[in-house]
């Protein structure tokens, strides 16, 4: 009896933690949500309440959708969408190339083409910019979407690692049944590969959509005119003091800014979790 | 199949690798034809730049309170989570969330408005009857702690990798524990944290890279501010190049990074023999 009573003390002493926890970290989103419906006159007044004492929210969202620098917003949530799914997509097939490539094709250097896949992971993709930009510049692609696209079309060291390491958990014998029977190398990896790793390509896809739809440094270096601008560039102009000080309009373009990633860990919660457990990625 | 990532390795990072070198070593504001000054530029960096001294302890500093709170609190909070209870993926998936959308300009305006002028912090502080004449980010002594603080609350990730973690370790170890009555320090020093520690390091190592190339808390919330008390490395780096036009400048400073986070992986590498423990017959 003591010890069954010790138990449920126990269980909820967690469930209280473990809630309080839960709301302190969620508390910075409820804030957002909370404040983009309050009035901007009201805003301020009890800046810590997640109940607004005047509703504002039409004209909150109204006065963000109309955009900033003469842009409206619906163009910065196409930019980025644009972006973020070429980007996207050729992140992701290009490094199931590279991975296919390391993990079951012999060739030359492949063990140093590799340390250099390695390499471009340990060092940070900032220390590249500024020669980064003078190439993009001398391209002609400085303030084009094409330079947003170019880092990431290529594939990622997180992602080839990712895979490599996948596809050496699948036995030789199924790609070299496979080409028995005259696939050809392609059709190997498509027909036969990528339904056995579809939950690392699957992991990678949702990593790279949230680092292209979040990245902020490669454009704020690549791209000056707001109609190329991403949302994160937008918001970044919103808050400017100088040309902005709707901070109603701000709260709510920053919760819209946010929507898809919450759809996107919402839909593929359970490959994240278990992709994270796999590997140790950072998200 | 190697192709299209060679590709985009040969144009984004080994020309851009082999002209930054070359740019560090010249004087270059893009307009001009860059001359060649030897080392002067890291000769600069190390003797007459008082700037490049704060920003690299501002960033040390951050790295070194970051990565082990951040560490600590992910492997305490999977340690709770590691039991039996009732709604446990809730939890999961409320810590997790910040790690996902933490890097975006969404929360970076949100973490601005909670902790600065007028704001949450402050406003919660002043109905205790604490008054404040700066905010927390209008502070030099806490404004960095505040971004630190940022970086704390996304410790979901590493929260997952260690529950992964934890799970593989063999329940027999603790059953043997307990048949000898070891009391539960003494499990959690000898067992569960020396079967860690490829994890631990693993983090480490991402964690450590990660965490010198913070930007975007230091651009968003302080753009370095006050007085340079938030300035991050690579903001510093940015200022140099496209505030200042001091591209081959910039240039060096971007390989003395590269540089600090090299010496950190070496040591970190070898001095893995004496702390990290593998399990015997694994890699």
């Amino acid at each position: 009896m003591g010890m069954h009573k010790k138990k449920t003390i126990h269980s909820v002493m967690f469930h209280v933690g473990a809630c309080l926890l839960g709301f302190v970290m969620i508390y910075p989103l409820l804030w957002l949500l909370a404040s983009s419906f309050k009035s901007n006159d009201t805003m301020f007044l009890n800046p810590y309440s997640l109940i607004p004492e005047v509703w504002d929210a039409a004209k909150n969202y109204a006065s963000g959708l109309e955009g900033v620098g003469g842009v409206p917003f619906w163009r910065f949530l196409l930019n980025s969408f644009e972006v973020t799914i070429v980007g996207m997509v050729g992140c992701v097939l290009s490094s199931l190339f590279a991975a296919y490539a390391f993990a079951r094709i012999r060739f030359r250097f492949g063990n140093f083409w590799f340390g250099c896949v390695m390499m471009t992971m340990m060092i940070p993709a900032q220390v590249m910019v500024v020669p980064q930009y003078i190439i993009l510049k001398k391209l002609n692609l400085i303030d084009t979407k094409v330079a947003l696209v170019l880092p990431w079309v290529f594939g990622g060291a997180f992602f080839i690692f990712l895979m490599v390491q996948f596809f050496q958990g699948i036995p030789r014998e199924l790609d070299e049944a496979a080409e028995i029977d005259g696939c050809g190398r392609i059709s190997t990896l498509f027909r036969i590969l990528v339904p056995v790793v579809q939950p690392a390509i699957i992991t990678s896809s949702i990593f790279a959509f949230y680092w292209i739809w979040q990245d902020f440094f490669q454009p704020l270096i690549f791209i000056s005119s707001p109609e190329n601008f991403t949302i994160p560039l937008a918001l970044n102009m919103y808050l400017d003091p100088d040309s902005y000080n709707n901070y109603g309009g701000l709260f709510a373009m920053s919760v819209i800014s946010l929507i898809p990633i919450i759809i996107f860990f919402i839909i593929f919660q359970r490959y994240l979790v278990e992709g994270i457990a796999m590997d140790g990625i950072k998200g | 199949m190697l192709t299209p990532w060679l590709f985009g390795f040969v144009l984004m990072w080994l020309i851009p690798m082999i002209i930054s070198i070359y740019y560090s070593l010249t004087d270059f504001n893009l307009l001009n034809t860059p001359s060649f000054i030897g080392l002067d530029n890291y000769v600069r960096a190390f003797t007459g730049d008082a700037t490049f001294w704060q920003a690299l302890k501002v960033t040390f500093i951050y790295v070194f309170f970051l990565v082990p709170l951040r560490l600590a609190f992910a492997l305490f909070v999977a340690m709770l989570l590691n039991k039996d209870h009732r709604g446990l993926g809730l939890y999961r998936t409320l810590y997790y969330i910040p790690s996902i959308i933490g890097g975006s300009i969404a929360v970076s305006i949100v973490w601005k408005q909670i902790f600065g002028n007028q704001g949450v912090a402050m406003t919660l502080l002043g109905a205790f009857g604490i008054e404040q004449k700066t905010s927390f980010l209008g502070n030099t002594h806490t404004a960095l702690g505040v971004i630190i603080l940022m970086g704390v609350w996304q410790f979901g990730s590493s929260m997952l990798i260690f529950l992964s973690a934890l799970k593989q370790i063999p329940g027999s170890l603790y059953e043997s524990a307990m048949v000898d009555g070891a009391k539960p320090w003494k499990v959690f020093t000898k067992i569960t944290l020396p079967m860690l520690t490829p994890t631990i390091f693993f983090n480490l190592i991402l964690q450590i890279v990660n965490g010198f190339r913070v930007f975007t808390e230091s651009y968003v919330i302080t753009d370095g501010g006050p007085l340079d008390s938030t300035l991050s490395y690579v903001l510093y780096m940015y200022r140099r190049a496209f505030t200042y036009f001091d591209m081959g400048y910039s240039c060096a400073l971007a390989w003395i990074l590269v540089a600090i986070i090299g010496v950190f992986t070496v040591v970190l590498f070898k001095t893995q023999g004496s702390w990290v423990h593998y399990e015997a017959g694994r890699e």
